[in-house]
């Protein structure tokens, strides 16, 4: 009887490389860097996932999109591990996934610009947020404004180009 | 001995624990009333995910009270089958939310706490803790930012937006002590490392409100008085109303699932 082979942890990243985001599904699981650890323990298959926001509501579907695309490819024992530590943030988001993000229409994260609830005065804060270059996926200019901190998913703000005039989501950093 | 200090700080860390969780859920259910009666889309769309944010962390906090508590008690059966004398939250967060002004300037005195209490438990002695603090952490950074940011635009803009900011204050104000008043529990959580002695956040949050509300040309009530109770289950009536809400499915259908 030959024995069971199991497939190695860089096929199963291939293999992870190719689930979509339920939410922005021209990127994937991978692309967006919330796939932490795959690793065999005995014959099991453990995926160690960590969640974007923490009341993320594609989380659950997330999983149930990697069980089902490993089941898929033969894997009969698998565990999925929440990992909150360290917490996910933006700039994990691969170069291909920031790319595959403008095409698709949403302004990918610029770095380094997080809220870290510091508070300033007003005139500098805005100030600063408009020097913020978030730059039009449409058009590409960088005439855009905030129209709302919140956007159509957790991870998301509103904006407005205004040379195209076109609103469009930005993937704002966290 | 060291047996039965072990038990009293596991009783004590859940305490601590469905505080937390519980001044979550209590927000973030209030906030949620909001969804589809915002005054625009944009505002509507941000409170939802404030309330969705909320929510995520109540099932963090929630879920390791139920994993401390050791009893086989999950975030779901601690938010839904508890009845309002179990609930910890502050009796701020079951204020109603009374107009856009109200629930901004709760949300905003809330935020303010909030922030300053999750950086601290950063740095907690349980990793657990410190963990779900950091990722907590990260939404409620643009939580603040956003609340800050509209009780200024509110406050210090028309006569009518200032006026109703100003109500609000003075009407929540005296809410805002009990975050500030330590008991047993939280003696114990800071003497074991696990958070600190809330009375140690008010410095900082003092500065952070009389900043934004003085940009805000709002003026801060006089008056000292606390309402308390909360923390020790000791609510308001206002929460019995959203407990009927919130839990009346798993009341009427025990142990319905989607």
């Amino acid at each position: 009887m030959p024995a069971v082979t199991k497939p190695s942890t860089e096929e199963v990243w291939r293999w992870l490389s190719e689930v979509p985001d339920p939410e922005i599904p021209v990127i994937s699981l991978t692309d967006l860097g919330i796939i932490r650890d795959v690793a065999w323990d005995d014959d099991t298959l453990v995926v160690t996932v960590t969640p974007t926001y923490s009341g993320c509501p594609a989380t659950t579907v997330i999983n149930l999109d990697i069980e089902h695309a490993l089941r898929g490819r033969g894997i009969g024992k698998l565990r999925l591990d929440r990992r909150l530590s360290p917490p996910w943030t933006t700039d994990w988001i691969s170069e291909a996934g920031r790319e595959k993000l403008k095409d698709y229409g949403i302004a990918p994260p610029i770095d380094g610009t997080a809220a870290d609830g510091r508070l300033v005065a007003r005139a500098k804060r805005l100030a600063e947020g408009a020097n913020l270059a978030i730059a039009c996926p449409r058009c590409g200019s960088t005439r855009t404004e905030k129209v709302s901190q919140f956007g159509s998913t957790p991870c998301k703000a509103s904006y407005r180009c205004r040379d195209c005039l076109e609103p469009f989501d930005y993937f704002k950093c966290i | 001995m060291a047996a039965i200090i072990a038990a009293v700080d596991r009783a004590a860390f859940f305490e601590f624990l469905t505080r937390m969780g519980d001044n979550t859920l209590i927000l973030g259910h209030r906030v949620s009333e909001w969804c589809g009666h915002a005054p625009v889309l944009e505002e509507d769309i941000a409170l939802a995910n404030t309330a969705l944010d909320l929510i995520g962390q109540t099932q963090l906090w929630l879920g390791l009270a139920g994993e401390i508590e050791g009893k086989g008690r999950n975030a779901d059966n601690l938010a839904f089958l508890r009845d309002a004398g179990g609930f910890r939250n502050v009796l701020l967060v079951e204020r109603p939310n009374g107009d856009f002004g109200q629930t901004l300037m709760r949300q905003f005195l809330f935020d303010a706490w909030h922030h300053g209490m999750l950086t601290a438990l950063t740095a907690s002695a349980d990793p657990r803790v410190a963990e779900i603090a950091a990722k907590a952490l990260k939404e409620v950074s643009y939580h603040l930012e956003r609340s800050s940011d509209l009780v200024i635009r509110l406050g210090d803009g028309t006569p009518e937006s200032h006026k109703r900011m100003q109500q609000a204050l003075d009407d929540i104000w005296t809410y805002t002590g009990e975050l500030f008043v330590a008991d047993e529990t939280d003696r114990a959580m800071a003497e074991a490392g696990i958070a600190p002695d809330p009375a140690r956040l008010r410095a900082k949050w003092e500065e952070i409100v009389t900043g934004v509300l003085t940009e805000a040309a709002l003026k801060i009530p006089a008056t000292g008085y606390v309402h308390k109770g909360g923390r020790r289950g000791v609510h308001t009536e206002h929460l019995g109303y959203i407990l009927a809400d919130m839990q009346f499915l798993q009341r009427a259908y025990p142990g319905a699932v989607w």
